[in-house]
């Protein structure tokens, strides 16, 4: 098994974050994980990625031409990558910016409210790991377990209160899969 | 739990570098491998014995490596393409004045000023020294974050064993990207074999001298032909490469750094499909392991060599196979990354051109 995902949003919506947690918790499980940043002549508020490639066996790229999974944030990064996702794979929409849906039939499209999801338990800035909870219970890329532990280290040196709060987005994420099932 | 860390690339470096003793860092910044001296200075300031310096350009930071390795430290300097060329004048003098020290390159795409992509263009300057005058140097090439951790440490010993420079030849995409990675422990300077050459203040000794000008031409001469015994000591002691899948493979794949994973993953697609391919993965680039190359020849009917440039390393892949079997060859310059499906594509229609 090898799974291919990227993140992507705007600067500031901890989409890196994300990518960089789930990939801790990948290695935690000991598996073959590369986290690559986009990087380039990059402008404040402007837009931001990364690609985290998950897998069993040896990674041959840590670029994904044709990812299984796409997470987009803001509207730009659904334009940006809406035609590059794997036939039959998923794109993860952040409902509260984005209105519209990919122009594709043939891969599948998850609705997650992050902003609104984050907004109501009291933590806006948590919609980074909501949605990362969602990413989890449908892709099954790892276990919640893992992302729980690599938010621990991921936050190592943080305040707990912090740790507590990105612990529970995720619970909120997975929980708003589980509710509309 | 293992002891693995997630880490970016040009951090495994300098957390290597530092384990391995480095205590002497200077730099000037050039993107991609800004977060390599933002490491070390962060890293230093809490040290009482480094020393980090952002010089006010390249060359004066490569002379100040020239000071620190003549004073005995273990001394790094880290650039990109561009600023790479500007330090050949101070690896040259190093090679003269036979001084360790190690010298990162996390290249770009050029010529030129380029642009701050992932590229494979400076293996000749690499390779075959660089500078002015006859000498080389040592060209270690990772490929994945462990290799520049244990490559890291490696350059240091080698550097000191034999009081030369060593490059770290890596591209912008390894610099960037993160890998689990395990570090060995901290190098207790104590235990590292005392330099009786240094120039750290002569009280109660005979004074030293440590030269790169020698007007005399014999002089000069007996130094290039002791560097010259020293050169082929190396190409004897530390070429290393990795075969993959080559026991039974009838067409091999040669790449290195960023291109050989790729490749990797290349010739994993094509052998999906019951081709016989490998992959030769040198892990020196100077010296370049030349012979297990040659070696494949017994059952290897034709190469292909990949490279994120216009095609280097395939000179000295041709010199290693000596006319003997078929080069071919496929790069994309500039800063392009290929995808593993298209090398494989081009590997599968190299492999079947030759079998029809």
């Amino acid at each position: 098994m090898s799974l291919k995902i990227i993140f992507s949003g705007f600067g500031g919506q901890g989409v890196l974050m994300m990518g960089y947690v789930l990939a801790v918790a990948g290695m935690k499980e000991d598996k073959h994980v590369t986290f690559l940043p986009a990087y380039g002549a990059e402008v404040r508020g402007g837009t931001a990625n990364c690609t985290v490639v998950v897998s069993d066996e040896e990674i041959a790229s840590p670029i994904a031409s044709s990812p299984e999974f796409v997470v987009a944030m803001n509207y730009p990064s659904m334009i940006k990558y809406q035609n590059m996702v794997k036939s039959g794979g998923t794109m993860f929409l952040n409902s509260d910016l984005i209105t519209e849906v990919p122009a594709r039939e043939d891969i599948n499209v998850i609705k997650v409210p992050a902003n609104t999801l984050a907004h109501e338990m009291g933590s806006d800035r948590s919609l980074n790991m909501v949605m990362l909870g969602a990413v989890r219970e449908i892709t099954d890329i790892v276990s919640g377990k893992s992302i729980s532990l690599a938010i621990e280290t991921v936050l190592e040196g943080k305040k707990q209160k912090l740790v507590d709060m990105n612990q529970k987005a995720v619970t909120v994420g997975v929980d708003f899969i589980l509710g509309s099932k | 739990m293992s002891g693995k860390t997630l880490m970016r690339g040009t951090h495994v470096l300098g957390e290597a570098a530092i384990r391995a003793g480095c205590r002497a860092y200077f730099g000037y910044p050039i993107t991609p491998q800004n977060e390599l001296p933002e490491y070390m200075a962060s890293k230093f300031a809490k040290m009482d014995d480094a020393v980090f310096v952002q010089a006010e350009s390249e060359i004066a930071s490569i002379n100040m490596v020239i000071g620190a390795a003549a004073a005995g430290a273990r001394a790094m300097t880290s650039s990109s393409s561009p600023g790479i060329s500007l330090k050949q004048e101070g690896i040259s003098y190093l090679a003269a004045m036979e001084l360790p020290a190690v010298i990162v390159n996390m290249m770009r795409g050029g010529p030129g000023l380029g642009n701050i992509a992932p590229a494979q263009g400076d293996y000749f300057q690499a390779t075959r020294g660089g500078g002015h005058g006859d000498y080389r140097v040592i060209t270690l090439a990772p490929a994945y974050g462990q290799e520049i951790a244990d490559m890291a440490r490696q350059a240091f010993d080698l550097a000191d064993h034999y009081k030369t420079p060593v490059m770290i030849l890596g591209d912008g995409m390894m610099g960037q990207m993160m890998e689990p990675v395990e570090f060995p422990d901290p190098v207790d300077l104590a235990t590292l074999p005392r330099k009786e050459w240094i120039v750290n203040g002569s009280k109660g000794r005979a004074s030293r001298t440590i030269l790169s000008l020698w007007l005399d031409p014999p002089k000069e001469e007996e130094l290039n032909w002791r560097l010259a015994r020293k050169y082929e000591m190396i190409s004897e002691d530390i070429p290393d490469q990795e075969m993959y899948l080559t026991d039974d493979a009838e067409f091999v794949i040669v790449a290195y750094g960023t291109a050989a994973r790729i490749a990797k993953g290349a010739v994993h697609r094509v052998r999906e499909s019951g081709m016989k391919v490998g992959l030769y993965r040198p892990k020196t680039l100077w010296p370049y392991p030349s012979k297990a190359l040659k070696g494949l020849c017994e059952h290897v009917r034709e190469f292909l060599v990949f490279e994120m440039s216009m095609g280097q390393m395939v000179e000295d892949v041709r010199l290693a196979i000596e006319g003997q079997r078929k080069v071919s060859f496929y790069g994309r310059p500039g800063g392009v990354v290929s995808t593993p499906e298209e090398v494989a594509a081009i590997l599968s229609s190299a492999y079947n051109s030759k079998t029809n």
